[in-house]
């Protein structure tokens, strides 16, 4: 349904801000946003692309939507080539942007009927299947408001209507639930799980998590333009490392701490930076009066404590070094 | 499941256009005010209160309504493309629903202009017989002149409009401002709008220089059509100027329509 083969794009450095924290403020040159990307996507997969600001989610999607030009490689929706046929893609796609981008010279339900036009559907079609949407997504009472009437929340659902409208075999969804309040959150979830159910095949971001496990039936874990893992949310549970991961934040530089964090019984590895200790423990909480003893052996003092069982986030705390925030 | 079939290119160039139509038509009122204020109050204190103060010859008058015609039409065929193409790509990322729609994207830019020419149009005719009501009998003003005019008017909206079109796509909002004086501003004085291009050869090098403003050829050809007894440019070299420009607006601004549109 979606193949991306050596996808990879580059933006020249001035447009584009790294990453805050990831290093190399000086690097010079292109920014490489995507760096050789291979994924495929089965029809009817509710699949997601799992990754912090800046992994490259956003562009993938962009390159598939036909949004975004791709410097080398290739990409597939739907079999078509998003390159050289565009317009044929886009007819069998629906998008639900990052941020709402309603027409705001129309009506609520203008912007679908309009929609409509756009893709050469039959008015009474059109017609008839607007009322159907926004009855689904609980937004009929605001057929004829104004979109800016419209909370963010329906706004977002005013995007899921018109991205449906014209029945694409594809709905990309970017970041959908980023800025929704949670009781909207999980509604939308109900409403992306709907339309799974009903066959269609979701291609979602997200840097939510819990969102991923909850509703992705595969996961591509995406950094720094680079697939790192692809599978179903237990098979990577599964691959996390150690059973829990323990996050010490002392009050100075943890260099010298680390040996003797290593040698406590239970922990399989220790990752030391900066102020931080980061253990990997098969005993879970067992270990950690011997973490806090060793560190305290030599002198720290500890700040703060984390502790996260394994999951998603410990995953991909040991794929990419870094929390996902 | 839809039939890809049936969706074609001029079906869905007329849905945007029947669009940005339905919106300008809602938005008639203020269309109304924003054309015809300017143009009011130049003709009223030009073209009426000044010459009968007798501080201004009455010939000035025929001098005077070709230019503000042709500041009322371009300006709203700038302004129509270029204000809501700005916010468009910039705060409210409308545009996106049009660029995901199957049309091709120099389509899409296309449709935008024909809007401008349109708007730009709609100003020139709502100005004329304000013209006409306010300074009286107009020389060039009779049916038999009304074919040229309008093929004038055509040509200065195209122009225009697809400057919008270009302007749009390089300037960010934050520019806007900046944008209305240092090239709106220059335009609009130096458009040979309040005098005739003719009568800047007391200026020799500032009669070449303005030839570089596209406005100079917009009051010049409204000039050669409303007012031919008043010096002005050869129609003709002014229709191939007008030509000139659009050809170059467009294929800039679609160049900065491409950057902008596909990332």
């Amino acid at each position: 349904m979606i193949e991306t083969i050596a996808l990879r794009k580059a933006y020249a450095a001035p447009l584009t801000r790294r990453r805050a924290g990831s290093g190399d403020a000086t690097r010079s040159g292109p920014v490489l946003a995507l760096d050789g990307l291979d994924i495929a996507i089965q029809p009817g997969e509710f699949f997601g692309l799992l990754g912090p600001n800046g992994a490259g989610k956003t562009t993938t999607i962009g390159i598939l939507t036909t949004r975004v030009r791709a410097t080398s490689g290739q990409a597939f929706v739907a079999g078509v080539d998003v390159a050289s046929h565009g317009e044929l893609v886009r007819r069998r796609i629906g998008v639900v942007p990052q941020r709402p981008n309603p027409d705001r010279g129309l009506s609520v339900l203008e912007n679908l009927l309009f929609h409509g036009a756009y893709f050469c559907l039959p008015r009474a079609f059109t017609a008839q299947r607007s009322g159907q949407l926004l009855e689904q997504l609980g937004i009929s009472d605001k057929a004829d408001a104004k979109v800016d009437e419209l909370s963010g929340g329906q706004q977002q659902r005013l995007m899921i209507a018109r991205a449906l409208l014209h029945e694409p075999q594809v709905i990309f969804l970017d970041e959908p639930t980023v800025g929704l309040d949670p009781q909207a959150r999980l509604s939308l979830w109900e409403i992306l799980r709907t339309l799974h159910r009903d066959g269609r095949t979701i291609v979602m971001t997200t840097h939510y998590m819990e969102e991923a496990d909850q509703l992705c039936g595969r996961l591509a874990i995406v950094d720094q333009g680079r697939l790192l893992a692809c599978d179903t949310p237990a098979a990577l549970k599964a691959r996390a490392p150690g059973e829990t991961l323990i996050d010490l934040q002392l009050d100075r530089p943890a260099d010298g701490a680390s040996d003797a964090c290593r040698a406590v019984p239970g922990v399989s590895r220790v990752d030391v930076s900066d102020h931080d200790v980061r253990a990997y423990c098969m005993r879970g909480g067992e270990a950690l009066p011997g973490l806090i003893k060793a560190v305290e052996a030599h002198g720290h003092t500890v700040r703060n404590i984390n502790l996260a069982k394994p999951s998603l986030e410990t995953l991909f705390i040991a794929l990419t070094g870094r929390r996902l925030d | 499941m839809i039939d890809d079939t049936r969706v074609t290119a001029s079906d869905v160039f007329v849905a945007m256009l029947a669009r940005d139509l339905r919106v300008a038509r809602r938005e008639i009122g203020f269309t109304l005010v924003r054309t015809l204020m300017q143009p009011t109050l130049l003709m009223i204190v030009f073209g009426y209160l000044l010459p009968k103060m007798q501080m201004l010859p009455r010939a000035y008058v025929t001098t005077l309504l070709p230019g503000v015609l042709a500041v009322s039409l371009a300006l709203s065929a700038v302004q129509s493309v270029a204000l809501p193409m700005v916010a468009s790509f910039g705060a409210t990322r409308e545009i996106e629903d049009r660029l995901l729609a199957p049309l091709a994207t120099h389509l899409v830019a296309l449709e935008l202009v024909v809007v401008g020419v349109i708007q730009g149009i709609v100003a020139g005719l709502i100005v004329l017989p304000l013209g006409r009501v306010i300074m009286g009998t107009v020389p060039g003003l009779t049916l038999s002149s009304l074919g040229l005019t309008l093929g004038m008017m055509i040509l200065s909206a195209s122009a225009f409009s697809t400057l919008g079109l270009w302007l749009g796509c390089a300037v960010n909002v934050n520019q806007i401002g900046l944008m209305f004086s240092f090239i709106v501003a220059p335009m609009l004085f130096f458009g040979c709008t309040y005098y005739p291009w003719d009568g800047l050869h007391v200026v020799p090098w500032l009669q070449k220089a303005v030839l570089l403003n596209p406005l100079v050829y917009v009051s010049e050809g409204m000039r050669g059509v409303l007012t031919p007894g008043v010096p002005h440019m050869d129609p003709a070299v002014v229709a191939f100027a007008l030509t000139g420009v659009t050809v170059i607006a467009w294929w800039f601004g679609l160049r900065a329509f491409y950057k902008r549109a596909v990332g």
